[in-house]
Order: C-alpha cells, then structure tokens, then sequence
C-alpha cells in the first residue's frame, strides 16, 4: 500500500536552516547537512529545501549544500526557492535535487510550469501556492507570503496542474505559525478540483493536527512541517507510530 | 567497475552518489569499450519512453548492452530503464523496447481505478519470488516510486510487486537481467541495500 508522506521543510539562508513564525522574526536552528542526515535517519520520507537566498554568493552557497545533502542522503529531495526560469531548473536537478518547486517564478510566469513539465516531466514540477483568505474567497500571494497577486488560488492551482504541474504544496498563510491543525477547509478545496497529489503545509502544531489531516482529507498525500520537528516538539517516529496506530499508512 | 549508461537522460548524480556512498567504483559514461570493460552495468532512466529508446538506439549503446548481456554481464535497468527492457511500450503509441524481458509497458492509469496517477511515494514490496537482488531485503519494506507506466503481461518474470489498486510490477529478472521500478538511489537504506546486493552478485 502506497504511505501518507511526511516531509520536514528546511528554509535556507546563507547556508543555514531557518524558519520563520508567519514568514517573520527569522531564528537560526542548524546546519542543513547535519538536519537532513539527521531527518533521513528520522523516517522523513522526502525533505524539503528552500532557498530563502537573495545574493549570488548565498545562492552558490545553497547549490553547495544542495551537492554535500544529495551526495549523503538517499531519499527524495525538492528544491524551491529563486526558481524563475529553466536554467535555475537545471542548476538545481545537476546537485542532486529530484523535484523542484516553483512559486513566485511561476506566477511572473506562468509558462515556465509548461516548460519545465516537458523538459523534465510532471513528476519533477512542484507548484508551491501561498494561500490567505481575502474578502470570503482563496488569494494567492506572491514574494514569500508579502504580495497580494490577485490571482484566485482555485483556479491558479487548476491552471498549474493543467501545464503539468506533478504535486501541489498548499501553504495556508492563514494557519501558518499558528500550530493549530492544518487549514483543512483550504485543502478540501484545492483536492475537490486536481488529480495530482496534495501536500498540506502550515499550522501543524501535535501529532495530531496529521493525524486529522489525514483521517478528515484522505486525498491529501503528505504532511510538510518545519518549526515542530526542528525543534523536536514531534519526533517524526513518533508521529508515524501514532499514524499508524490510527489506521493510517506510513512507512515505519 | 559498475558502469552507468549515460545516453541523455535523467539525472545521474543521486545514482552515482549512492554507489559511491556504499563504496562501488562506478562511472557514468556513454563509452562502449568503457562498458565492456566494466563488471556490472546499470541503465536508468526518467522521462519519456519514445524518446529514451531513440536516444539509446542512436548512441548505439544498445548494441552494447546486447553484447555484454549475451556474454552474462548482469544488467540493473531502473525505473524507465526497467521499462526499457521489455518488448514494448504503449506510451503515447507503440514503441519497440529492447526486449530482453518478455512483457510490455502499459498505462497505470487504465488498471487503477480513481487512485493518482503518477504512482508517486513509498510502498511496500511483497516479494514472489527469492531473488539475489533482495539479498538484504524483507517482505514489506518500503521503497519510493515514481511512474505513470508499468511493466504488463511478464508474470514469469516479476520478482516483486507493489499494491496500487492492483499488484504494480515492483521488480523483473530473467537470468543475468534485472529492473526495479522503483528508485533504489532513492529509497533510503532499503534502497543502497538493493544496490548493494546487486554490486555483490
């Protein structure tokens, strides 16, 4: 049977893990190496690095630790952050990432989605959406949670899939940091209109805000956290045994 | 020497790194007198069947891969390197595989019901049949999949399947050819230990 995943996130600057509480007040935790080793040995079934980078030397820095991440860890690795256009694809995937995700990038441009799909194939495109509600209805916003874009989630999500997005990471700005459950009502509306895997992400705070997750939304596919598991207030292990102790399959 | 065909297409670098990890000496090439030279050869794969099997052919590495595999030379093909192995594929039309194992490559989405496709996570292998290949391996351990395809009408050969709305084919062998599709460099310790045991045979 195929398992629920369960992803850590690591967010990088100059080449160390960082991760923000509603994308601000910015605290260092560890060496990216050292976590996904330590992750890896976990039962993490696929990390997750962004690149929160804005300088060419941070950048070189992140493909750098990219490389040394890839050259000991063996399980899948996607790669977001920066990503605009096909060569940054490129310059990601020859460091050993498996998926890339974009955001941003692709809402500059949307085509790169379509490009990237077929260059590559689906299964290496990951569409990252930050989503608030704005005035009743699902808002994508741009630029790390900042920008308002006006575009309607909805139907961004739809319109990734259909140039070929292979997975969706729905980021609920809303419950992000909150450590109250994951937005289970954003994520029934994105997994009622697309056919690719879901990964629900923001607003994991205990073991069983996934246990609902995923009892409450059987479509989505995966759990992604970050601040929880970094800070060891959920032992990944744990977490799977508890999953699986509730009918929930995971790999243990 | 573990020799990893390179004819242009997919990503290398996780293989390469995971045999060196387990400390194979292997080489990523597109040179035939270095594949001849070599112990083992592996064929990977990601992409587009159509496409593959005409990168190979022109490159004229199947060829060699004919040649070593008469004389006995065992042969890992991963993922759309599995696929490559067969008599055919219906990817977007009909395609002529290597056939070196008896089966052809069918659509998963046509035999799994309202489950996604791409088959894309961890699964649990159940194994048919021993095999050195799974050496170090128990029924029920996890490996990671990604595939929108799948190996059809090879039931002497399938080593392993996997669950997903129907038994997927896992794994195949017929004497000195193997093929996961699976990614074994992707599907942590269970994974290397796969590799492992097939650099050891």
């Amino acid at each position: 049977m195929i398992t629920k995943r369960i992803i850590p996130c690591l967010d990088v600057k100059n080449g160390r893990v960082v991760k923000g509480i509603n994308f601000e007040g910015l605290g260092d935790v560890s060496s990216p190496v050292e976590l996904a080793a330590y992750y890896s040995g976990a039962g993490a079934d696929e990390l997750v690095f962004y690149d929160i980078t804005a300088s060419a030397e941070g950048r070189a820095l992140f493909t750098d630790i990219l490389t040394q991440v890839a050259s000991q860890i063996f399980i899948p690795l996607t790669v977001g952050g920066g990503i605009n256009t096909i060569s940054d694809f490129d310059r990601v995937l020859k460091c050993g990432a498996d998926k890339v995700s974009v955001n941003s990038g692709a809402i500059r441009n949307p085509l790169l989605i379509e490009e990237a799909a077929k260059k590559y194939g689906d299964q290496c495109v990951v569409l990252s959406v930050d989503v608030k509600r704005v005035d009743g209805g699902f808002r994508v916003f741009g630029r790390g949670g900042r920008d308002d874009t006006g575009l309607d989630a909805i139907e961004w999500i739809k319109r990734g899939v259909a140039m070929g997005a292979g997975e969706i990471v729905l980021n609920s700005i809303d419950t992000d940091g909150v450590k109250n459950g994951f937005d289970l009502e954003m994520l029934r509306a994105v997994c009622d209109v697309v056919d690719v895997p879901v990964i629900a992400s923001g607003g994991a705070g205990c073991m069983d805000d996934f246990t609902k997750l995923f009892k409450e939304l059987p479509k989505v596919d995966a759990g992604l956290a970050a601040s929880i598991f970094h800070f060891g207030e959920v032992k990944i292990q744990d977490l799977k045994r508890e999953l699986n102790a509730n009918g929930i399959n995971v790999r243990l | 020497m573990v020799a990893i065909i390179d004819y242009g297409v997919g990503n290398l670098f996780s293989l390469r790194s995971s045999l060196s990890f387990i400390g194979v000496d292997a080489v990523v090439t597109g040179d035939p007198d270095v594949i001849a030279a070599s112990d083992k050869i592996i064929l990977p794969g990601v992409g587009a069947f159509e496409d593959a099997a005409n990168k190979l052919r022109q490159s004229g590495l199947d060829k060699v891969i004919y040649e070593e595999v008469e004389k006995g030379k065992k042969l890992l093909g991963i993922c759309l390197g599995m696929q490559m192995l067969f008599e055919e594929s219906h990817e977007y039309g009909v395609h002529k595989g290597l056939g070196l194992i008896k089966g052809k490559v069918l659509p998963l989405a046509d035999v799994v019901g309202d489950l996604k496709v791409p088959h894309i996570g961890w699964n649990s292998l159940s194994l048919k049949k021993e095999s050195k290949l799974y050496k170090y391996v128990n029924q029920g351990d996890f490996v990671y999949f990604v595939h929108s395809f799948y190996g059809a009408e090879c039931s002497e050969s399938i080593s392993a399947i996997a669950e997903y709305g129907v038994e997927v084919t896992a794994s195949v062998e017929r004497d000195n050819v193997y093929g996961t599709q699976f990614h074994p460099e992707k599907s942590g310790e269970v994974g290397l230990s796969i590799l492992r045991a097939f650099c050891e045979m």
